[in-house]
């Protein structure tokens, strides 16, 4: 094969690195298309705000919308200072030494498990050790041990990647170690901690699994935090598998795209607010 | 005049292995400005950390002797670190403008002393930059981010942050070292006027600048004092002849 001279060479490379971007933009785009075409006949205002009826042959989705945020935020609540607070230990308050290795190594294996398992292991210690039962409390507690890695790396690595210099010239002028954490590390490391925790968020908007085992699968609106609840990833594969309604299937399964492409917008949005505010 | 503010004794310093400092004697004067020379990696900007315990944040930091502020011994246990790095306040060599306003990066030294109030704080504001001798430049954008100035006003506003904080020393390591000779000068200019309120420690590896605005000047190499004397002094007749060496630009 003769080497293709100086320029082939450049567009050849163009073109393919185009080709590849180019499918990964196109299975995304198809992807988000099909849910919305198949789904978006079933959206509508009753859809969003009325409980299902007929375990979801009519009605809306409304309680699989609560059951989805309230689920998710009680993940985000529990998960985030806890996956926040171990990030600034390990990286402000240790020099990294074996232990500091060891925890990082731990959280990371704890990154590959699949949800399945954080499932059957949230089903075993909230469910039925400690009686929770099916409830709000038990998923949102497995939901938050299984992003907490994700919340712990992320952060991490954006503390890490605040200027040393940043936190020197803080205790020069006076600033006690939580004074430079909260005032001066943790703002310039936020874009990338909220990152990750939007990351989270997108997790366990679609986490069916880890939820199905712990927050079972109740079509009724939760009143308490020991209610069990369904979400609508939960709600979709139930829908779909046991044939009950596939326009309603796809109807939720568009509003859950729908819900993950807003929640990234919002988070791009705040993000560039609050790097104009702090740069 | 004569009166030491800083008497430093057999001070030494390492880093894990390495002995960055060997047994530094010498006296600060008050309202003095103290300058320090010596080739680069002579320990000049270890000396200026130890005086407010900075290198107390470097891993497997160690020292010996004894550094006496105001007749208090700063490396007793009881010091509190926190009030004494507010008393010594620190210019380094790059400016570091943290990523806020210009206003909040004046303020941040009085802020987490406690000071509240925005009638206070926009005083102290507006006294530190005029001190530094930015006020005039920026005072119609105290919103502007410190990131966003030209290198000489990032330095003095890392100044004018130093002087919100009501330090009685200022320690400037190589203070004007990536600036202009405009912003050279008006730096230079500042630190005279300030000398009257301010014990100042003057790290320089320009020695023009050392013979410029220093009173007393000490001579740094690998670590040791060689000489400390009055400037002119210095610059006329040295004891050492590496002193000498060094002031006539023959090494370093």
């Amino acid at each position: 094969m003769t080497r293709l001279g100086p320029r082939a060479e450049q567009a050849a490379v163009r073109i393919v690195l185009w080709t590849f971007t180019a499918i990964t933009v196109a299975v995304l785009v198809f992807i988000i298309a099909f849910v919305l075409r198949k789904g978006l006949p079933a959206l509508g205002w009753p859809f969003l705000f009325k409980n299902p009826v007929d375990m979801g042959k009519a009605g809306g989705i409304f309680s699989t919308i609560v059951g989805t945020l309230v689920l998710t935020a009680g993940a985000i609540l529990i998960a985030a200072p806890l996956g926040v607070g171990t990030a600034i230990y390990l990286t402000e308050y240790t020099w990294g030494g074996p232990v500091t290795r060891v925890i990082r190594f731990g959280a990371e294996c704890l990154a590959g498990i699949p949800s399945i398992i954080f499932g059957l292991f949230g089903f075993i210690l909230f469910v039925t050790k400690l009686r929770f039962g099916w409830s709000i409390l038990s998923g949102s507690l497995t939901l938050a041990f299984m992003i907490l890695p994700t919340i712990i790396r992320t952060s991490e690595e954006a503390i890490k990647s605040v200027p040393p210099v940043y936190r020197t010239v803080s205790f020069s002028l006076g600033s006690t170690k939580w004074q430079t954490v909260t005032r001066v590390v943790v703002p310039s490391a936020m874009p990338g901690i909220v990152t990750g925790i939007i990351l989270s968020v997108g997790r366990s908007i679609g986490e069916t699994a880890a939820v199905i085992f712990t927050a079972g699968s109740a079509l009724r609106l939760p009143t308490s935090l020991f209610s069990s609840t369904r979400t609508m990833s939960v709600h979709f594969y139930i829908l779909a598998r046991e044939g009950i309604s596939m326009p309603n299937a796809y109807g939720t399964a568009a509003v859950l795209v729908i819900a993950i492409l807003a929640v990234n917008l919002l988070t791009y949005y705040l993000m560039n607010r609050f790097i104009k505010k702090y740069s | 005049m004569s009166e030491a503010a800083i008497e430093v004794r057999g001070f030494s310093q390492s880093f894990g292995e390495v002995r960055k400092l060997r047994e530094i004697g010498l006296d600060v004067r008050r309202n003095e400005i103290l300058g320090i020379v010596g080739p680069a990696r002579s320990g000049k900007s270890t000396f200026l950390c130890a005086l407010n315990r900075l290198n107390d944040l470097v891993r497997g930091s160690r020292h010996e002797g004894t550094i006496l502020v105001d007749g208090r011994d700063i490396y007793e246990p009881g010091v509190d670190v926190v009030d004494l790095r507010r008393r010594l306040g620190m210019v380094f060599a790059t400016p570091v403008p943290l990523p806020r306003s210009i206003y909040e990066n004046v303020a941040f030294g009085a802020r987490r002393a406690g000071v509240r109030g925005r009638a206070c704080l926009d005083g102290l504001v507006r006294d530190s930059l005029e001190k530094a001798g930015l006020w005039a430049e920026v005072q119609d954008r105290l919103d502007l981010s410190g990131q966003k100035l030209s290198g000489g006003q990032q330095q003095r506003l890392c100044l004018a942050r130093i002087l919100a904080v009501a330090p009685q020393f200022i320690l400037l390591d190589e203070p004007t070292s990536g600036l202009d000779p405009i912003s050279t000068m008006t730096i230079e200019e500042s630190l005279r006027r300030l000398k009257r309120e301010y014990t100042i420690v003057l790290v320089t590896n320009n020695t023009k600048q050392a013979a410029r605005v220093a009173d007393r000047t000490a001579f740094f190499l690998n670590g040791e004092l060689i000489e400390i004397g009055p400037t002119d002094r210095l610059f006329t007749a040295p004891d050492d002849p590496r002193t000498d060496d060094y002031l006539r630009g023959r090494f370093g």
